[in-house]
């Protein structure tokens, strides 16, 4: 079979697969007793293996399937959830990643796991072991006498709720037989939603479908391998059932066993787990007998399943095509920018009504297009529970990492380089900042250390922020060091602000942590993530009180490619100045500019703020000296400084799209860009903050 | 620099003032007539500023100003050549461009002393052809702009 174009997808939903069992393994940590968790999990790694034994991935297919008959043990509770357990459950999730990455860089998959298989083979056959052959050997006896075919040991048996046992033995109390048929297709089955469908319709014209698994609704997705378990209550004989489904092409192998009240009863003392989420109630058949308890029922098992994350359809496009959708965008929006002054010059009302229309449209194309490129932070803050977890364990620290916001959306670009700087951030914190548990209770906190993981939309910025409650920065420990590596001097030393001492921990060369350990503090550390972050046109910031805690604050621009702006004309020239740096715009007379030490200077609200003639700092060609009573001033903000920029004129606020001036054109003094207007011309992006230093 | 191993070289010709130049054609992405080029401030002086080059800011040099030469007036013929090279894309300003020939690599012959000029510094060799001379611009010194 040709699987080569369906090697991306396995990829993908392998690593979704993986994310999900992480997810829940840490969930299951937290709340040891709910087996609700594992099955979560187990169904998880069943797909997983499913997928990979399909794809030809032996050793990942091995290695989740012992994971499996772990997680298992567990929800059938004849394994205790214990931290050791999940440790090795972990060790298989990071193995399982590391396979699945291998296959993504075009390797093979394989990984030694001998020791993790072990490990797995140890918790899997504690006591529990002699009890597990023992119900397989009996359901093995039972099967042998009515089925035609042995069950195929791989796929688990079918579980019952109470509801649907009590269904099914009041109807063999009435004379009714109730099956569990087991139907396998043919590897190449290239319609397996019809082949479900079919099977089912053959099915349900012998008797009622009491439940599936998967559940219908996944059948008909095709979200399954090539086998599939419906219970069946019917009269209708085993032969006769088992060649009618058999007539269906593309079934290769159809396995029946019966229901008996014992089989039910034995099942029913063992699990105790219901996994409520995968029962699929089919209303037609059994209402007629039990209505009211089918209702109650029904509810009961279509709430979760309506809860179940629903998986938006989805394409993946590459990130090279979705550029060349913006620019050819841009050139339609160059295009518009001219018809509509055609059409105001032309004044033909039908021109002008479908010129109107299109700018209407294009209008919504542009947000799709931008939209189009934001993806949210989860993909990247997904992967931090479990690296603290890790971390926290390693370092023998309690920690309680919370994650809010995860849902905030990020250009892609910015995604990818995001991640990062946040390990490296989280590795810090919960390396330096939460202190050992001991020395957390002599200073009363409480032993549990905190790590909150933040993100939010403010303006035209996305805020990350990472606050721990640990010791927080050691002034005079930064200060020290600082000096030691000559950083600073002393006598700069004396004059710094905290503030100013905090931002010494992202100089290059910096590193307090005493010991030198494996998590963080390797003396690269915190001045790579200011580069980066910097790169990305963004800042970060600290905030710390020591004994406290620490905050880490970044601001990313939510795109690198789209901004606000307001757009200003000074003779001739447009320029744009970032609309997240100004803060208000005013009129100001001749009168109102004072002089204070060869600065022009204006008293804004109580403030004074100092003037920056835009046609001096940009040289503007001047026709004719115009002096002016009244100036036109943009109030810009670089952190608490304030300037007024004085133009000739305010044309009005627009989004742009964010050009580099290429490689030819390097630092340029206080132009951060370009941008192309809508007639077509190219107008320049104002630095405020090169203007502010 | 596999085109000059080869026999004929093809280039683009261009005028300033009263002299031909040659850039070779792989290296020339395009001819625009002159548009709208927006200032960039604090450049150098031959740094005319930037244009959209369908959606792509490209900056555009005064070849005149480069070399030197007093700077005329813009007239019909003025062009802009779309220069590519592995690390940028720009454009020059020519007065008029002409031609796109093959120039016999054999013809081409180093920099000869007389020429003495400013451009001299930009200029890899000359080519003869019957009663043209066809001045090659050396891209790489025409394009750093520490000098």
């Amino acid at each position: 079979m040709e699987l080569n174009q369906y090697l991306e997808m396995f990829i993908e939903e392998s690593k979704e697969h993986l994310q999900s069992c992480s997810d829940n393994l840490l969930e299951l940590e937290k709340n040891p007793e709910d087996i609700t968790i594992v099955n979560e999990i187990f169904r998880s790694a069943h797909t997983l293996k499913g997928m990979s034994a399909t794809m030809g991935y032996e050793d990942l297919a091995d290695l989740t399937h012992k994971m499996e008959n772990v997680l298992d043990a567990i929800r059938n509770e004849k394994i205790r959830v214990t931290p050791e357990i999940l440790d090795v459950v972990f060790e298989s999730v990071d193995h399982l990643e590391a396979m699945v990455l291998n296959i993504a860089d075009g390797g093979d998959g394989k990984r030694d796991v001998s020791n993790t298989v072990a490990k797995l083979k140890r918790i899997e056959s504690g006591e529990p072991v002699q009890e597990n052959e023992a119900v397989s050997s009996i359901e093995l006896a039972a099967t042998e006498v009515v089925a035609t075919t042995i069950v195929e040991q791989d796929s688990p048996q079918l579980e019952y709720d109470s509801f649907e046992k009590t269904v099914i033995l009041q109807s063999t109390e009435q004379g009714f037989s109730a099956y569990e048929i087991s139907v396998t297709l043919r590897a190449d089955c290239l319609l397996k939603a019809a082949r479900v469908y079919m099977v089912f319709d053959i099915l349900e014209k012998n008797g009622d479908v009491v439940k599936s698994r998967p559940t219908v609704d996944k059948l008909e997705e095709e979200q399954f391998d090539q086998d599939f378990k419906v219970a069946l209550i019917t009269q209708t004989s085993v032969d006769e059932l088992h060649s009618k489904i058999l007539k269906v092409s593309e079934v290769e192998k159809v396995t029946i066993t019966q229901l008996t009240k014992d089989k039910l009863v034995q099942a029913a003392s063992e699990e105790v787990a219901t996994t409520i989420e995968e029962v699929h109630v089919n209303e037609n058949p059994i209402v007629s007998q039990q209505k009211g308890q089918t209702e109650s029922a029904s509810q009961k098992s279509t709430a979760p399943a309506n809860a179940k994350h629903a998986t938006s359809k989805t394409i993946r496009v590459s990130i090279e095509r979705l550029d060349i959708l913006m620019n050819l965008f841009e050139e339609l929006v160059i295009d518009r920018g001219r018809l509509q002054s055609i059409s105001t010059e032309v004044k033909h009302p039908e021109l002008n009504e479908t010129v109107e229309r299109m700018s209407r449209t294009m209008g919504d194309l542009q947000n799709i297009v931008l939209t189009m490129r934001m993806i949210p932070i989860e993909t990247v803050f997904n992967r931090f529970p479990k690296m603290v977890r890790t971390l926290s364990r390693d370092l023998k620290k309690k920690i309680n990492l919370e994650v809010i916001g995860a849902e905030t959306e990020l250009d892609r670009t910015v995604i990818d380089e995001i991640g990062d700087p946040l390990v490296h951030l989280i590795r810090n914190s919960v390396d330096h900042g939460i202190e050992s548990p001991e020395v957390r209770r002599a200073n009363g906190k409480p032993e549990e250390g905190n790590v909150t993981l933040r993100a939010y939309h403010s303006g035209n910025y996305v805020f990350i922020e990472i606050e721990d409650d640990g010791a927080g920065i050691n002034r005079d420990k930064v200060l020290n060091k600082a000096i030691s590596k000559g950083i600073v001097t002393k006598e700069v030393a004396s004059t710094l602000s905290d503030k100013q001492i905090n931002e010494l921990i992202f100089a290059s060369g910096f590193s307090t942590a005493d010991v030198i350990s494996d998590i963080s503090g390797r003396g690269v550390g915190l001045d790579v993530v200011k580069t980066t972050i910097e790169s990305l046109g963004g800042n970060i910031s600290i905030e710390s009180t020591q004994g406290v805690g620490s905050t880490f604050s970044i601001q990313l621009p939510l795109t690198l490619s789209i901004i606000s702006v307001m757009l200003v004309e000074i003779e001739q020239e447009t320029y744009a100045i970032p609309l997240s740096s100004i803060i208000e715009t005013s009129i100001i007379k001749n009168s109102d500019i004072l002089n204070a030490h060869n600065q022009k200077v204006i008293d804004f609200r109580g403030k004074v703020v100092p003037l920056i003639f835009l046609d001096e700092i940009f040289e503007v060609p001047r026709n004719e000296q115009i002096n002016q009573d009244f100036h036109s001033v943009v109030i810009v903000r670089k952190g608490e400084k304030l300037a007024g920029l004085v133009v000739d004129s305010f044309i009005g606020q627009q989004e742009i799209v964010l050009k580099s001036l290429g490689n030819y054109l390097t630092n340029i003094f206080a132009i951060s860009g370009a941008t192309i207007l809508g007639n077509g011309k190219v107008a320049l992006i104002v630095d405020c903050n090169a203007l502010m230093k | 620099m596999n085109a000059v191993e080869q026999e004929i070289l093809k280039v683009i010709v261009f005028q300033l003032g009263d002299k031909e130049y040659a850039i070779p054609l792989s290296n020339v992405q395009g001819i625009e007539k002159l548009m709208h080029i927006t200032r960039v401030p604090k450049t150098a002086k031959y740094v005319k500023g930037v244009i959209n080059l369908r959606g792509v800011v490209t900056p555009i040099i005064d070849l005149r100003e480069r070399f030197g030469i007093p700077v005329s007036d813009n007239e019909e013929t003025t062009r802009i050549i779309i220069i590519t090279t592995d690390e940028m894309e720009v454009g020059f300003v020519v007065d008029s461009a002409n031609d796109v020939i093959d120039i016999p690599v054999s013809s081409i012959e180093q920099q000869p002393e007389v020429v003495g000029s400013n451009e001299v510094d930009f200029i890899s060799g000359v080519a003869k052809l019957e009663n043209r001379l066809l001045i090659l611009l050396h891209l790489d010194k025409v394009l750093n702009p520490a000098d």
